[in-house]
């Protein structure tokens, strides 16, 4: 049996652990659950797999050829930072009445806030997580809605279009349709008269180093946010503090969450595109580019974007990490207490940026540009010119001027210098990724490790930086954003004509039955989509590695240690979108 | 030496302060007057070799839109014959990613469909302004218009658009999109010659070129940068059922001709029920809504009672 496994994968490793493999198909393989830990330790000890990129799983209830006996499918993405190149994927099939697995998160601690994610949806149980509860709901939610038989509030149909719209689709209100709710369920035995919020809970604590040499004193638990400024939106952090030491430190989130992957499940291929805009709101071209490249993966030939659109494709992705980077760095100094003077110079750019997004595809911030097999509006020689102008004239010179003013300046060194180290070791356990991983030395970049679209053609650097701390962070994104203009430039000379669509536009999209994972390095990271499809006009499964909330598995880790002030910094180098976190 | 990097930075900003005011002084005319005046006032666009801040003081000033920009879907109908170039085949509803279009396709006395529709509402509360209906719209009909002032004080009905709100001519089209107009100039040609051979009868010429003029028209007015018609007054709440809602006159600031208030589209289609007063959008009484409330409160106490579990306030 598993010789032949070895045969059928073509993966030397898959009889490494005697019994770990049980089965492959196209996409992965898939191992028994019992022998999960050990099958992936060998794989980080000894194949270089080290970095667990996107864990998510898949309810296939009702999906053919699927009975309940393998009801969820935990499915595990593996990539090598050292080696790059094509990782594999891990799939662990599980029953309906017995959806338990070990936990991963002692061989990749990265697989924390995923895990948790998990079990938040689908109701699947890591056994030994270290504080498996819910993350994005709250405690009191009834089921468990990524599975296929939980329907929301205003529940309609399965998939849209809905049959209430055409051909007579009167007006009405979606409130009314459920006076008073009767398809909102309460969980078994609540009550809302005498339920009580359970406890906030409390950080693990890291006790300081007996020889640390500062004064005992009590412990005290602060809240900071969910309405903080410095959080960035609706983000809680719940310090334990030694005196003005982190000894703990929970993330919360979870305010902003309104269950995209579910909408995603009822939405059409198409339709999800609008809507990847809102995941980080900051950079929606880099979002949609992400979901297009995945679900093209399943659509053969017709998916392939002509050389215009890929041209276009990159120009958009790399403006808007050059716009994320500005803001980012803006608001970093507004962490620290520069009041918006930097920021306003920084987004400066970054508005002439976005009137070159309207410009093309209408909207400055929701931009809904690219479409399956190409993009969706073609550029004009004025834009083209406006956008060299840009590039060519200004954004360097503003780069220089804001190294001018900040990189030397004494009060950022002395606030970021050495404050939330993270090791390089640490980044790649924790699953950091994008700037938080360069910035620990480690030279990973999906745009080289695994060249998507036609990233393979540019000349550009991977910038890294071994100082670990949030300094490095800054100065890793200043070198992006130099990066970014050097491929912009290349880009702008070498865009030919031609036609910017595959084929016609068409508002169905033929989709083949399977699986795919399509990731972009956007401004903040690895953004990966995972779709998996049944061939039908929807997804089956519409997941999103989102890296603002994988990045937040730092946290804690980075903040222990530091002063109560410092936190605000390392949050903000981290460089979070609620939207994109909470999802 | 320590400091000199926090003074370095202050000179950067004294840099800016300077010159932000000096750009304006250097520039002649002033990049805040070589801009359109409209009788909502100026529109201005960022230059790109610009220096310092760049405010634009709005709503004194605002900002050049471009053509693609994409707000709220708007129905164009035909100028000159007043038909509604909407055929009601539903593509738009069945691709919005929210679903926030309602469409009632028209019937005649028998019952029979026909290509145009009775009914067409827009939820522009839920509306994502992602401008798939426009984009996939076969015949032309939905375009998005560039009109983003659309606050009011209730949800229900000053952000449903029905078919008569939605509606604009074809000229307020040409005029929000001059280059996509004329891009199409050809298009409309062919379709207009199309339509007179299977007329046959009707020889003249006069309407393929009736169809073309309001292009060259418009890009004639739009350099006269004539004043935008004036905004559609507030609608009041919930109006009594006989009184038509005012038709949307597509209020905009944007260039349009001046000659553009001209003529609307009389409908003869039923208007959409308007709640009466206590009620809720889909006519449901609000006092039925409380009673259902009421039972349902009751009927918990009751099942609490049953289990033994009664709740004291």
């Amino acid at each position: 049996m598993s010789d032949a496994i070895a045969e059928t994968t073509g993966l030397p490793y898959a009889d490494a652990v005697p019994g770990a493999v049980v089965d492959a198909d196209e996409y992965g393989i898939v191992v028994n659950r019992d022998k999960l830990v050990e099958f992936a330790l060998h794989l980080r000890n000894n194949e270089g797999f080290d970095y667990l990129s996107s864990l998510t799983a898949v309810d296939y209830l009702g999906f053919e050829g699927r009975t309940p006996e393998d009801r969820f499918e935990v499915v595990y993405h593996l990539f090598s930072t050292k080696k790059g190149g094509d990782g594999i994927v891990l799939k662990v099939r599980l029953p309906e009445n017995d959806p338990q697995l070990p936990s991963l998160t002692l061989v990749y601690p990265g697989a924390d806030l995923q895990e948790r994610e998990v079990y938040d949806f689908y109701g699947i149980v890591f056994n030994g997580h270290r504080r498996l509860r819910r993350i994005f709901l709250w405690d009191g939610f009834n089921g468990y809605p990524m599975r296929k038989d939980w329907k929301e509030a205003y529940y309609e149909e399965e998939h849209k279009p809905y049959k209430s719209r055409w051909p007579k689709g009167h007006y009405q209100w979606a409130e009314d349709r459920v006076p008073w709710g009767d398809n909102i369920k309460y969980p078994e035995g609540w009550d809302p008269d005498t339920f009580v919020p359970p406890e906030p809970p409390l950080p693990i604590i890291h006790e300081p180093p007996a020889d640390a040499g500062h004064i005992k004193t009590d412990r005290i638990v602060v809240n900071m946010g969910p309405q903080h400024p410095s959080t960035h939106g609706v983000f809680r952090m719940i310090v334990a503090l030694d005196g003005e030491t982190i000894v703990g430190l929970e993330p919360e989130c979870g305010y902003l969450h309104r269950n995209h992957e579910k909408i995603g499940e009822r939405n059409t291929w198409l339709g999800n595109i609008p809507f990847t805009d809102r995941l980080d709101y900051l950079s929606s071209m880099s979002n949609n580019f992400g979901y297009v490249l995945a679900v093209e993966k399943l659509m053969g030939d017709r998916g392939k974007p002509p050389e215009r659109a890929e041209y276009l494709r990159v120009i958009m992705a790399e403006l808007t990490r050059i716009c994320n980077h500005m803001w980012s760095v803006g608001f970093l100094l507004n962490d620290l207490g520069a009041f918006f003077t930097p920021a306003l110079y920084t987004i400066e750019e970054r508005e002439l940026i976005l009137d070159l997004f309207e410009a093309v595809a209408g909207s400055r911030m929701m931009c809904n540009y690219m479409r399956f097999g190409g993009v969706a509006r073609d550029v004009d020689e004025e834009w083209l010119q406006r956008c060299r102008d840009i590039v060519f004239n200004r954004l360097e010179k503003k780069i220089d001027e804001l190294e001018t003013y900040l990189t030397n300046n004494e009060i950022l060194l002395t606030r970021c210098v050495g404050v939330g180290y993270l090791s390089p070791e640490d980044a790649i356990a924790l699953s950091a990724c994008g700037p938080m991983l360069r910035a620990s030395g480690v030279p990973y970049d999906v745009r080289r490790a695994r060249p998507y679209s036609i990233y393979d053609r540019f000349d550009f650097n991977v910038v890294t930086d071994d100082g670990c701390d949030v300094y490095a962070r800054y100065k890793v994104r200043i070198g992006e954003m130099r990066e970014s203009v050097k491929i912009l430039k290349q880009a702008l000379d070498q865009i030919p004509e031609g036609p910017i669509m595959n084929g016609k536009p068409a508002y169905v999209t033929r989709v083949q039955k399977g699986e795919a994972y399509g990731a972009v390095e956007g401004p903040k990271g690895e953004l990966g989509f995972y779709v998996v499809s049944d061939g039908s006009d929807n997804p089956w499964r519409y997941h999103i590695r989102a890296p603002s909330y994988i990045n937040l598995n730092t946290l804690e880790p980075m903040t222990i240690g530091y002063k109560v002030a410092d936190s605000v910094v390392i949050l903000g180098a981290i460089d979070i979108v609620l939207g994109e976190t909470d999802r | 030496m320590f400091g000199t990097g926090i003074l370095k930075g202050l000179g950067v900003t004294l840099k800016r302060t300077v010159a932000t005011f000096v750009d304006d002084l250097a520039r002649v005319p002033s990049r805040y007057t070589s801009v359109l005046e409209t009788s909502q006032g100026k529109i201005l666009r960022q230059p790109t070799d610009s220096r310092g801040i760049f405010t634009i003081q709005y709503p004194e000033e605002r900002r050049q839109l471009p053509e693609r920009f994409r707000y709220i879907p708007m129905l164009v109908y035909e100028e000159d014959t007043g038909e509604d170039r909407c055929t009601a085949c539903g593509i738009c509803a069945k691709v919005c990613p929210p679903q926030c279009i309602w469409i009632v396709r028209d019937q005649d006395e028998k019952g029979k469909p026909i290509t145009r529709p009775a009914e067409f509402y827009i939820d522009a509360s839920i509306c994502m302004s992602c401008g798939f209906c426009a984009e996939y719209c076969p015949f032309d009909a939905i375009k998005m218009n560039h009109d983003y002032e659309l606050a009011t004080y209730d949800r229900f009905p000053g952000l449903i658009f029905n078919l008569q709100e939605l509606s604009v001519p074809t000229s307020y089209y040409a005029a929000l999109y001059p280059k996509e107009w004329e891009a199409g100039a050809e298009a409309r040609a062919k379709k207009a010659a199309r339509a007179k051979r299977s007329a046959r009868k009707k020889a003249p010429a006069g309407k393929a070129t009736a169809a073309e003029k309001p292009a060259a028209q418009a890009v004639a007015e739009k350099k006269k940068e004539a004043a935008p018609a004036p905004k559609p007054a507030p609608e009041p709440a919930p109006a009594p059922k006989a009184e038509p809602r005012a038709k949307h006159a597509g209020g905009h600031w944007s260039p349009i001709p001046e000659g553009y208030s001209g003529p609307l589209i009389e409908s003869e289609l039923p208007l959409p029920p308007v709640p009466a007063e206590g009620t809720s959008p889909s006519g449901v009484p609000w006092s039925r809504i409380m009673k259902l409330r009421e039972q349902q409160l009751l009927r918990y106490r009751q099942r609490r009672k049953a289990e033994g579990k009664e709740v004291k306030l």
